[in-house]
């Protein structure tokens, strides 16, 4: 058994046995939702279904309901796709970096994270889909032997490597996280009383029966994964990137954006992260598991990528002026005090002064406070991307070609439908599935749990 | 052929361990054990041997990695070169830059998959398959030894009750199988 330094906070608090986190985490499961879930689910339903009514409508009319012109080809759809991308990064990286990382606070928080990844990607793997206008041609960007001749996709561009990453990432994700779900769901399905959801788990459970040689290719299979998945995080939103900083465009053409958008992209998913899980830790009464360390580890991680994309910002900036490129120095002088600048200086404030605040040990390990930011941060990256995108196209070369962006309510109505959507998803998942890695926090109860910590004989040993 | 197994039941994954240190080191075979989570160290005791999935995964990334070459190169290259800014598909190591982010992408694609597809069938873990730990609590908190009588035929089942009764278990149950 590995023990861990006494003076490190105990990630589990309590007295708890392996058959309470058992009965913590699938309690919720088995007993009747509660009124709130009910209310929830319902509100994200109708919003979802307003998204999915605006994306019906958009298919049936085309893309000319949004609100682009010939200037501005690329507005919210692109900035959707970005933004609900990089809250998908955090899932990943909480289950595979932290995982070669051997950072044992993971385990509480990465079944839920990855939860989020997922969905987050099916959101914005549906931009792009809608953006062709004929969502039923979405084939026709895979290889394939076609009735035009020898035309293929083109493999030069970075559209196409953002086709391979993307449904490389989601693939790649669910596989993971389905792999760590079959055995806490054969635990569910041990318990289960009611016949349909014993054949339910059954059938999700695979038959898993916990033998020493599948736990043994289990943590291998954990962590091979974990080792080609960590390279993937990074490499989906540099490729991301690559759609803006491979064109000619002033203002996109940077060669900081890889790591400058991988930053961004951790830094918005940990936000989303602290704000599902604050409320699901108090919903489901996971607060032992899930408690202020594990809070406090997370606002550290978005003050360090926080700072990161700060320094970003600031770069840019000095670069534009220091190329002498008149063009890309317009760029950034007109994001600052153009017609655009209340979303420049919406997503300055938010991404580069709110982090900061994480310094303050009470401000990190205050609930409330980590709230607050967290959604803070969100609508900042939104801004972030919105700001990169649309000013960096509304002041074309010739000023006859100069133009505003203005959203339509469809853009609207899609975008908030993609959030709805998203909490429907997440509110299934939190009501059926085990949201914690129940399995893999009992490997940690007696290392890190703190009835262990605090027994006389916990030092004895080894 | 009939045998009997014999599942002890452990509520400790450290006493199981301990007590199959003392089995082992008696020259009893243990042929499985359930658990609700990993237990680090048990494999060399019970003599499992560490899996040789990671290798696999190395090949199919290989695979991945062979097929992207051959694709890309077929498209873009061979079949139609395409003429960009004067800058045409000759040969595919003038224009391999362009090809890395696909490559890297398919070869953690097909290693990923093509592992996580062995992983489950090696385990015979597939939607539909009936649960065989021998009792639900295994997946709970408890932790159950398989000994089957055949495989240590040096023993009476009195002999080895005698030696099993040391080792600290809760709970223990028989079953005749044919």
């Amino acid at each position: 058994m590995q023990k861990e330094a006494a003076i490190r906070e105990p990630l589990i608090l309590g007295h708890k046995t392996y058959h309470d986190v058992t009965e913590d985490v699938c309690r919720p499961i088995e007993d009747k939702a509660p009124k709130m879930w009910y209310i929830l689910f319902g509100i994200a339903l109708i919003i979802g279904l307003y998204g999915v009514g605006s994306i019906m409508y958009l298919l049936g009319t085309g893309v000319g309901v949004w609100g682009l012109n010939k200037t501005i080809g690329w507005a919210w759809d692109i900035t959707n796709f970005v933004w609900w991308v990089g809250i998908g990064h955090a899932g990943t990286l909480i289950s595979a970096v932290l995982l070669l990382f051997r950072q044992k606070w993971r385990m509480a928080i990465n079944r839920s994270a990855e939860a989020m990844t997922i969905f987050a990607v099916f959101m914005a793997g549906l931009f792009p889909l809608i953006h062709m206008g004929r969502l039923w041609v979405g084939y026709w960007t895979l290889p394939l032997p076609n009735q035009f001749g020898s035309l293929w996709v083109n493999f030069n561009s970075p559209l196409l490597w953002d086709v391979f990453a993307i449904s490389t990432y989601l693939s790649v994700s669910l596989v993971f996280w389905y792999i760590g779900l079959i055995p806490d769901f054969a635990t569910i399905r041990d318990r289960a009383k009611k016949p349909v959801a014993k054949k339910m788990y059954s059938i999700l459970s695979f038959g898993w029966s916990g033998r020493a040689k599948h736990w043994n290719r289990f943590e291998l299979v954990s962590l091979v994964l974990a080792g080609l998945a960590t390279p993937l995080v990074f490499s989906v939103h540099s490729i991301v990137s690559f759609d803006f900083a491979t064109s000619v465009i002033p203002g996109w053409h940077t060669t900081i954006f890889p790591p400058y958008f991988v930053a961004g992209a951790v830094f918005s998913g940990f936000a989303m992260v602290q704000t599902l899980l604050l409320i699901m830790r108090k919903a489901m009464s996971l607060e032992a598991y899930i408690h202020t360390k594990h809070v406090e580890y997370m606002n550290i991680v978005i003050m360090v990528t926080g700072s990161i994309v700060g320094t970003a910002y600031i770069t840019e900036l000095f670069i534009s002026w220091y190329s002498g490129v008149e063009y890309e120095a317009y760029a950034f002088i007109n994001r600052a005090t153009g017609p655009y600048w209340w979303a420049y200086w919406a997503m300055m404030t938010c991404n580069v002064i709110s982090p900061q605040l994480m310094w303050f040990r009470k401000l990190r390990r205050s609930l409330m406070f980590t709230f607050f930011i967290s959604i803070v941060v969100n609508i900042g990256m939104w801004f972030e991307r919105y700001v990169i995108i649309v000013t960096s196209l509304h002041r074309d070369y010739i000023p006859a070609a100069w133009s505003m962006h203005y959203p339509s309510h469809i853009d609207i109505g899609v975008y908030v439908g993609t959030i709805g959507l998203f909490f429907v998803f997440f509110l299934l998942f939190a009501r059926y599935f085990p949201v914690l890695a129940l399995n893999e926090v009992k490997t940690i109860l007696k290392g890190s749990g703190q009835s262990y910590k605090e027994s006389p004989d916990y030092h004895k040993h080894h | 052929m009939s045998d009997k197994v014999i599942y002890v039941m452990f509520d400790d994954d450290e006493v199981l361990k301990d007590g199959a240190k003392k089995l082992v080191s008696k020259g009893i075979k243990i042929n499985e054990v359930f658990s609700p989570f990993p237990i680090h160290g048990i494999d060399p005791i019970i003599g499992v041997k560490q899996t040789r999935l990671g290798i696999m995964a190395f090949l199919y990334g290989l695979t991945g990695l062979t097929l992207a070459t051959i694709g890309m190169r077929y498209f873009m290259v061979v079949d139609w070169p395409m003429n960009i800014g004067g800058k045409p598909n000759f040969s595919y190591l003038q224009n391999i830059l362009a090809f890395i982010p696909i490559s890297f992408e398919f070869t953690v694609l097909c290693a990923a998959h093509g592992m996580a597809i062995t992983y489950l069938l090696l385990n015979k873990t597939l939607p539909g398959m009936p649960a065989q730990n021998p009792d639900p609590r295994t997946t709970d908190d408890k932790f159950v030894m398989e000994i089957r009588l055949s495989e240590n035929s040096s023993m009476t089942e009195a002999d080895l009750d005698a030696v099993i009764k040391e080792t600290g278990f809760i709970e223990i149950d028989k079953k005749d199988i044919k």
